[in-house]
């Protein structure tokens, strides 16, 4: 049957497993197709199964369970573009979507990773042109009733066509059809100039229709260009950017629950509790609560986390179970008895590598006392047999010739920590990502491959010693840097958790951005909500403010810091395990269109100040112009501002509709409402605010006049200068961010070319930093609306809590030691160390590992001449053993 | 702040999490790596949801899988 996994651009059986990393890495029977359940024939996988795995009789169970609050991440669906006619999905094999076009380009996809015409694969042709079509089920609500803006198709279209790029053997000519580049994220910006650099053609157009060419076999694409003319282009392949949506089973599950969503069947929330739903106790996060990218979904996902376990706080371990640890053997005085598990990992490894040579040749190698062949060498089956095993054989060393110790190390770890052996005794030989997968046509010779893997693994494995970690108590207590909303928001979170906190401000209120913001894009009053979270915060025993104050110096490691703080002349050491950078970031001046010289001229804050004021201006403005992208998106400062589209059209709504005489205009260069913030800008052309799209090479010009100033542009459309005078000019200002470069330094943090907070991972930890117990949140990490910033800052508090609800930290293990007799301080380790965890001891002059900061990359062992680091675990008499080995077969 | 309007008295340590995407297991990992018991509730045979279908990830060009 078609396989789901790869889009039904592969098959499957019906009985399956859902793809090759899959967990759990078991088969699972298909109950729609399978011949058995469905007609009561064949039964052949019951007959063929050595463990009897197989129960037809099986049913689905009603399972009772008490918990104290949930969370909703049931994600996305993708837009079915069948439903369609105009885009002949499914009338031609090269007509793909997106996710398709994901399988296409995938190693492990039904291409293996080829670039070639999917009705075509036999001859294996490749297309020469490709085209996107954007905004498939999405801002289209003619077509299907999706109003809003998917958020993720600009990015993973542009993504697509550079990596298509890059797949393909001939130049290969890529166009992206749109109507407006949404590239708002962090670095996306970038990614696109980059994208236009290697020559991605994009064409600001809606595509109107799409049909197979019978004659030739290839794909016509319809488009009326930017000029006004009907045009028709041949494409070999025609990839559609379906949008997401929420599946008829969320929607169900919502409605069963009874919680509310919103026009579009997305979660609704308020900007200010962004992961609540409508029901006390059930949280939601990721595409369930609106479109939204791989990143916010993961600080959402932690956002929820926080705000889920607020309420059982005084019920904290009270349902996880603890571990009983059996006593650790003392294998010093034994001499290696090895123990080999080399695992067929199903097919991946036993389908190309002959898993019985391999472990045949391991028996009779010096030192292995026993050796055995698993399915799966990672099943749970085989880790509680492997305990049975260690036990019962007396091993003291264990070799596990199978995948990649990144993901299954710790794993095999536990088991040997079962086995009451030191965990630190197992040493695994990949014989998966670096054999099979990559010899996969040699068998052979991957066989050969394997077993010198396997030998190399052996020989380490008799020089592997156990490896002893300490423990550091966790000082329960936040630091939070910046008193904003979103500082303020995270200092709650803990508070509220049971951890007192710290809150450091610069200046003499809280607040920050805050303060100067008029309403949200959901047209909620930010002045009430931060005086609101203000008296909150000043009421909260936990948390302890300390205005006009700075970060001085910092000391110590996770768990342990003492930071120094300055409160004008005064000093003080603060102990706490964790910190939270939340500095925000500023609206900057502009340096053009007549501000600071005119004072029709303001900048969207500034307009924001005249709306909380009443100011009479506002009322009697005959004709308003907005100009977006001031600053932002050129090459000083290529990053887009995130913020400004919605927060100018925002503006000109509240102006439009507080006197509907008033001419508003927006000149944009692209329109970024993502998401549902899509309504608004529709809400705006509905009220006949009029859009003008400028290019970055014409930009408008203004002239000031008396009391107004004259702005002069190019109507895209006709392509004639137009003007208008403006009683007020309002410049949507770039984002600029603090310099944090002091504060960076004290915690050891960085930032990027822009200067904004560097993150750990861009997409799966966008809130630690690389320094273990220092996160960051809000606008210090990138430009971000207020639901953003307060997500994030939940994100960031939920995280420090992985910290916080520890009693200790374990340090050591797999880190450097210093043999001091050989050290002759010159200090090159210091220099390579990337975690700043050596130091020079100044009276004895010999490097000193700090085993709380050493993350055990090895860079001292490998610069110092005289060998006087050694790396626990990766020591030279072991990688040496490993290399000789290598040598000789 | 969140809706803080539900303070049961004797709360319970467990929570659900319902769908193992990549939002579902991160929220999952955060709730039970500070202490509580999670109930991870997944539809399909196998955890990781759309990313896992996923090729190349922007901006970085980094393997989803």
């Amino acid at each position: 049957m078609d396989d789901e996994y790869n889009e039904e651009l592969g098959k499957r059986k019906a009985i399956y497993v859902p793809y090759s990393q899959a967990v759990p890495l078991k088969y699972a029977i298909d109950p729609d197709n399978c011949l058995y359940l469905t007609k009561g024939r064949c039964g052949t996988c019951e007959t063929v199964c050595p463990s009897h795995a197989i129960n037809y009789l099986d049913q689905e169970k009603e399972i009772t369970l008490n918990v104290g609050s949930v969370v909703l991440s049931t994600g996305f669906k993708s837009f079915d573009p069948s439903k369609l006619d105009y885009l002949s999905f499914g009338k031609h094999p090269d007509i793909v979507t997106a996710m398709g076009f994901e399988r296409v380009l995938s190693a492990t996809g039904p291409q293996g990773g080829h670039l070639v015409l999917p009705s075509d694969k036999k001859h294996k042709k490749e297309p020469k042109k490709i085209a996107w079509l954007q905004c498939v089920g999405s801002r289209d609500e003619n077509r299907c009733n999706n109003g809003y803006c998917s958020s993720v198709c600009c990015m993973y279209a542009v993504k697509q066509s550079v990596m298509a790029k890059d797949h393909s053997k001939v130049p290969l000519d890529c166009a992206v059809f749109y109507m407006d580049m949404r590239t708002q994220g962090k670095d996306f910006d970038r990614y696109l100039e980059n994208a236009k650099e290697n020559g991605v053609r994009f064409v600001r157009s809606r595509v109107h229709s799409v049909y197979p060419d019978r004659d030739k076999g290839d794909l016509v694409v319809g488009y009326v260009d930017e000029l006004g003319v009907m045009v028709t282009e041949h494409f070999d392949m025609v990839v559609l950017s379906t949008g997401l949506e929420i599946s008829a089973d969320s929607f169900e599950l919502a409605t069963t629950m009874g919680i509310e969503l919103d026009r579009s069947n997305f979660i609704k929330t308020d900007s200010f509790n962004p992961v609540s739903t409508s029901m006390p106790g059930v949280y939601a996060c990721g595409v369930f609560t609106g479109p939204k990218d791989i990143p916010q979904s993961v600080m959402e996902a932690s956002a929820a986390a926080s705000a889920a376990t607020e309420n059982l706080a005084l019920a904290r371990h009270s349902k996880t179970q603890a571990i009983t640890i059996p006593k650790q053997r003392d294998v010093a005085g034994e001499s290696p008895r090895i123990g080999v598990f080399v695992c067929n990992c199903g097919t991946n490894i036993g389908g190309i590598v002959d898993v019985p040579a391999v472990a045949e040749y391991a028996r009779h190698l010096s030192g292995v006392v026993y050796v055995e062949e698993n399915l799966f060498t990672c099943s749970q089956d085989t880790q509680d047999k492997m305990v049975e095993v260690i036990r019962e054989k007396k091993l003291n060393r264990i070799v596990i010739a199978a995948c990649t110790p990144k993901t299954h190390e710790d794993l095999f770890r536990e088991t040997l920590i079962d086995a009451g052996l030191n965990k630190y005794l197992v040493e695994m030989a990949n014989i998966r990502n670096q054999d099979s997968w990559v010899h996969s046509n040699a068998p052979e010779r991957a066989t050969a491959k394997a077993k010198d893997l396997v030998r190399m693994a052996i020989a380490k494995a008799l020089h592997l010693a156990p490896l002893f970690e300490s423990q550091l108590p966790v000082s329960p207590a936040a630091l939070v840097v910046g008193g904003g909303i979103t500082g303020m928001t995270a200092a709650l979170a803990l508070s509220r958790q049971g951890y007192p906190v710290t809150l450091v401000e610069q200046n003499q209120t809280l607040g920050g951005n805050g303060r100067l913001l008029h309403k949200t894009a959901k047209n909620e009053a930010v002045a009430v909500f931060v005086r609101k979270i203000i008296s909150e915060v000043e009421a909260d025993e936990r948390v302890h403010v300390l205005l006009g104050s700075t970060v001085q110096g910092v000391e110590g490691f996770v768990g342990n810091f003492k930071t120094t703080v300055a409160t004008g002349d005064d000093t003080r050491i603060v102990d706490h395990g964790v910190a939270l950078l939340a500095t925000g970031a500023k609206e900057s001046r502009p340096e053009a269109y007549c501000y600071g010289e005119h004072d029709a001229v303001m900048t969207l804050l500034d307009l924001d100040a005249r709306f909380a004021e009443n100011a009479a201006v506002v009322d009697r403005a005959e004709n308003v112009v907005f100009i977006q992208c001031v600053g932002s998106r050129n090459p000083a400062h290529p990053y887009c501002s995130k913020v400004c589209c919605t927060h100018a059209i925002r503006s000109a709504i509240t102006l439009k509709r507080k006197n509907p005489e008033t001419g508003v205009y927006v000149l944009y260069r692209d329109i970024r409402t993502y998401g549902q913030r899509e309504f608004l800008y529709r809400e705006a052309r509905e009220l006949g605010i009029l859009f003008f799209q400028y290019d970055v090479d014409n930009t408008p010009v203004v002239t000031p006049g008396e009391d107004h100033v004259t702005v002069t542009f190019t109507d895209h459309v006709l392509g004639r200068p137009l003007a208008v005078d403006a009683d007020i000019l309002c410049l949507a200002a770039r984002i600029d961010a603090w310099d944090n470069t002091r504060l960076g330094q004290a915690f050891k943090v960085t930032s990027d070319n822009d200067g904004w907070f560097l993150e750990a991972h861009q997409k799966l930890r966008p809130v630690d930093f690389a320094t273990d117990g220092v996160f960051l949140c809000g606008m210090a990490h990138y430009p971000k609306p207020v639901d953003e910033s307060i997500s994030q800052a939940r994100a960031a508090a939920a995280r420090a809590l992985t910290v916080l609800s520890r009693d200790s930290i374990n340090v050591g293990g797999i880190v450097a030691e210093i043999n001091r007799e050989r050290c002759g301080g010159c200090g090159g380790c210091v220099a390579v160390c990337s975690y700043n965890a050596i130091t020079i001891d100044p009276e004895k002059h010999v490097a000193v590992v700090n085993d709380a900061l050493c993350k055990g990359c090895g860079a001292c062992a490998a610069t110092c001449p005289s060998e006087a680091p050694s790396l626990m675990g990766f020591n030279n008499e072991q990688l040496y053993a490993q290399i000789k080995s290598a040598m000789t077969v | 702040m969140e809706k803080n309007d539900l303070t049961p008295a004797e709360p319970q340590g467990s929570v659900m999490v319902v769908g193992g995407g990549v939002a579902g297991m991160q929220s999952a990992l955060d709730i039970a790596n500070s202490g509580f018991y999670v109930y991870l509730v997944e539809k399909s045979p196998a955890i990781g949801g759309k990313m896992a279908q996923l090729d190349k990830t922007f901006p970085t060009n980094d393997c989803a899988m």
